[in-house]
Formats: C-alpha cells, structure tokens, sequence
C-alpha cells in the first residue's frame, strides 16, 4: 500500500515570490524573514521524499463562475497548466505546466463515491494560485506529478466545516488503501483570517488575530471538537469575510488525523498572519531530525502551539 | 436587478486583458459592449434572453464604485481583483504602495463591526 508521508497544511500567500524576489530599495522589510521561513518549511516536504502530491485549493473565480461552480472537484489528466493571466498580472506568478497522476486521480475519484462524496470531475483543469503558491513555496522545481482537489470556499452556500473534515478523513483511508509502492505528500493551502474588499483588508495585522491564534492551536493540537463547537460558517466571516479558505485547513487536519502536528510555524504580516504547518503520519528519527533542523532556521514549534501560553499577540 | 449579471461582468472583463483595458478607458462604451458581445451569451452560439442591468447597477459598473459593491453583495474577490488591476499602479506611483487598497478600506470604515452584505445570489 502507499505511504502517506506527510500533510502539509499552509496559508498561502500569492505575493510571497513577488516579496522576496524584490531586490530593490523598497524590499519588504520582513521580506528575509518570510523566505527563511518558507525555505525551512519546504524542508519538511523535502525530508518525506514524496513520489506525488495530492494538492487542496480552490479555484478563486479563475475557471469556475457562478454558472456552474463545483461544491467538490477533482482533476483527472496527465498535464495541467497553471496560472491564470489575470494571477500573472496582479501577483506576477509564473505559470507552469505540471504533471498530473491519473491512476491516483482515478482511484480517489472512485473512492470518494463510494465514500458518499460525489465529485464533480475536470478532464480539462487549469490550475489556480491555491494550488500553484505551494508549489512556488515547498516544491519550486515542480517536478512532482500532482492530482487537485479543489473545494468551494468561495461561492455560498458552502459546506459546512463538519464536511470538510470528514472529507479529509476519507481520503486519508483512500490514500492508505491505495495499492501502490508510492511515497504521497498531501498538501493544501487556504487562509486564517482573512478580510478582501472589505474594510479590515491591507491593515498592519491579519482582520482577527485572535481568531487566528485559536485557529493554529486547534488544528496543531488536532482539536475538531473544539473546531466543530467553534466553527461555524458565520463565525468565520466574523473574523474576515474571507476566513472560510480556514476550512481547508480542517481538511488537510481530516487527512492528518485528530493528532498534534510535528511542525508549527507561523508569521505575522500586514494583512494576514501566515501558518506552516506539517505532520508525519508514520514519524521517524529521519523526519524528526528534518524538522528539528528546519525548526532552528525557522523559529517554529515541534509540536502544538497553544492560544494562550504560545500565541503570538498582535 | 441581476447581481449575477454584475458578477459575470466583473468575471468575464477581469481574464481578459482587451477587456480590462477598454473598461479602464471607456467604462460606459465597454458595458454596452460587453452587453452586446458577452453578457447575453451563453457561449458563441446560445443566448441568455432574460439577464439586464438595472440603470444602479450600471451606473455603479460605470463609476468603478467599489462602496456600492460591497454594500450590494457582488463577490468581492471579483471587483477587487479587477479594480487592483485597473488602479493599484496609478495610485502607488503617486501616492505609494497598497494606497488605492487602503482607502477603499478607510472608506468601508462604517461597515467595521457590522455584519456584511451576503454574497450569496
């Protein structure tokens, strides 16, 4: 059977390469900050020597609209493009062609109805920003085959957060019955609290800080009770009309399991605070010892970080 | 009123860079346009008969009045997005980094506590 390697569950920030790969005098000033970060975290991926990676975004409005917008898809090719030229323009993210896992996209596709989840499925499937920002930040030679699943966190009515962690639960079981010698990385991105078009956008800290320290120290500590009972769709546009990319955070928590993760860092920057977070389903010293050594380039915690005794106050 | 009429034109003008630039010179003459060329279209060969903008909606198309948005209930990505693309340069060359977003923030300031706007349809 596979071997799920690790979950990686992030923010993702579209402005993260435009940031760091400015030389010039008006250089972000957290900008080399930011990139030790970034580059310790991708040793956590690295150090799982993943053969593929199942990705979790959602597509902002970029291939999918309001007339037919999919509550859950996911993509079947062997060849993806990605970027769109609007993402180009506003975030000067490169595009890419990535290669997809079709066996792998066919056997979750498979498994996930049997499961009670009826996806929508794309045979033509452009890759959005959610699933190329990892890939700039934790694999940038893009040289693993992918397969996407993308979420509506977006386009209400949405599914609920309970959903979302059930959805992960079930691909982990499809994952770990896979039959295959291959090494897998889960990996998915959405947001903590987040503000766009509205008043609480651009300002020196992400809208809700508090809710974001809450936020890491539920999903570091594997905490879905405390996710379920606090959680709600209204509560999350409580702290930024945005926040509901959080839900697919719940889901990579799905995928990993109600366990404290094994690698917790995090960033506070204007508009947003920025999460990394990682855990090893099967740990060993090996991948012990690679957060432990990322962990002292980067500051982050090898283990749950608490609201109260650990979060960083705005 | 079509708020999903307001959306597919934010949408559609938005991945497309002629578009984007035609509204940014010429908002009024690009609605009509659009109305002609995308917005009553399904695709190339099917109509949708029945979609229209109201002379508010049209007129807060027009004026870029991202306020009126917000307070309306269009998906917000979709006119930030958009709007970024048409402004952010202009107003950070003479007024510095991020100031076209951070005074639509300042403007939005009476919203601060209250519960938005859905952008359900």
């Amino acid at each position: 059977m596979a071997d799920l390697t690790a979950v990686l569950a992030s923010t993702h920030h579209p402005f993260y390469l435009k940031a760091t790969s400015d030389h010039s005098p008006e250089r972000m000033p957290q900008a080399d900050e930011w990139q030790r970060k970034v580059e310790a975290y991708r040793q956590t991926l690295t150090a799982a020597e993943p053969d593929v990676l199942v990705m979790v975004g959602a597509d902002h409005f970029h291939q999918f609209f309001l007339d037919n917008y999919p509550t859950f898809l996911i993509g079947k090719q062997e060849k993806y493009d990605a970027t769109f030229y609007n993402e180009e323009r506003e975030f000067g993210i490169p595009t890419y062609l990535l290669d997809g896992d079709l066996d792998l996209s066919n056997f979750l596709h498979q498994g996930l109805l049997d499961a009670g989840f009826d996806f929508s499925f794309s045979h033509e499937l452009k890759i959005d920003h959610s699933i190329v920002c990892p890939i700039i930040t934790v694999r940038p030679d893009a040289d693993l085959p992918i397969v996407p699943i993308y979420t509506n966190i977006f386009a209400p009515p949405l599914p609920s957060p309970k959903r979302f962690w059930d959805l992960g639960r079930a691909i982990r079981k499809i994952i770990d019955a896979y039959p295959s010698d291959k090494k897998i990385a889960a990996i998915g991105t959405g947001h903590l609290s987040l503000e766009l078009g509205g008043p609480r956008m651009f300002g020196e800290h992400g809208p809700d800080p508090d809710f974001d320290a809450k936020a890491i120290e539920w999903l570091s500590t594997g905490n879905i009770e405390a996710i379920l009972e606090n959680v709600t769709h209204e509560s999350m546009a409580g702290a930024g009309n945005a926040t509901h990319g959080f839900m697919d955070l719940i889901l990579m928590m799905g995928i990993a399991g109600p366990e404290e993760a094994d690698y917790v860092d995090q960033l506070d920057l204007f508009h947003t605070r920025e999460m990394y977070m990682t855990w090893y389903p099967q740990k060993s010293e090996k991948l012990a010892g690679a957060a432990a050594t990322a962990a002292a380039s980067s500051g982050a915690a090898l283990g749950p970080v608490y609201a109260e005794k650990d979060g960083v106050p705005a | 009123m079509s708020k999903y009429y307001v959306n597919k034109f934010l949408y559609t003008i938005d991945r497309d860079p002629e578009w984007v630039a035609k509204y940014k010179t010429d908002p009024a003459g690009t609605i009509e346009a659009w109305e002609k060329e995308v917005g009553t279209w399904l695709n190339s060969a099917e109509k949708t008969s029945w979609l229209s903008f109201t002379a508010e909606e049209r007129r807060a198309l027009e004026t870029y009045d991202y306020e009126w948005l917000f307070a309306y209930g269009a998906h917000f990505f979709l006119y930030l997005t958009l709007f970024i693309g048409l402004f952010d340069e202009d107003w950070a060359a003479e007024k510095g980094p991020l100031a076209y977003q951070r005074e639509w923030a300042r403007r939005l300031q009476p919203w601060t506590g209250q519960d938005y706007p859905s952008v359900a349809l």
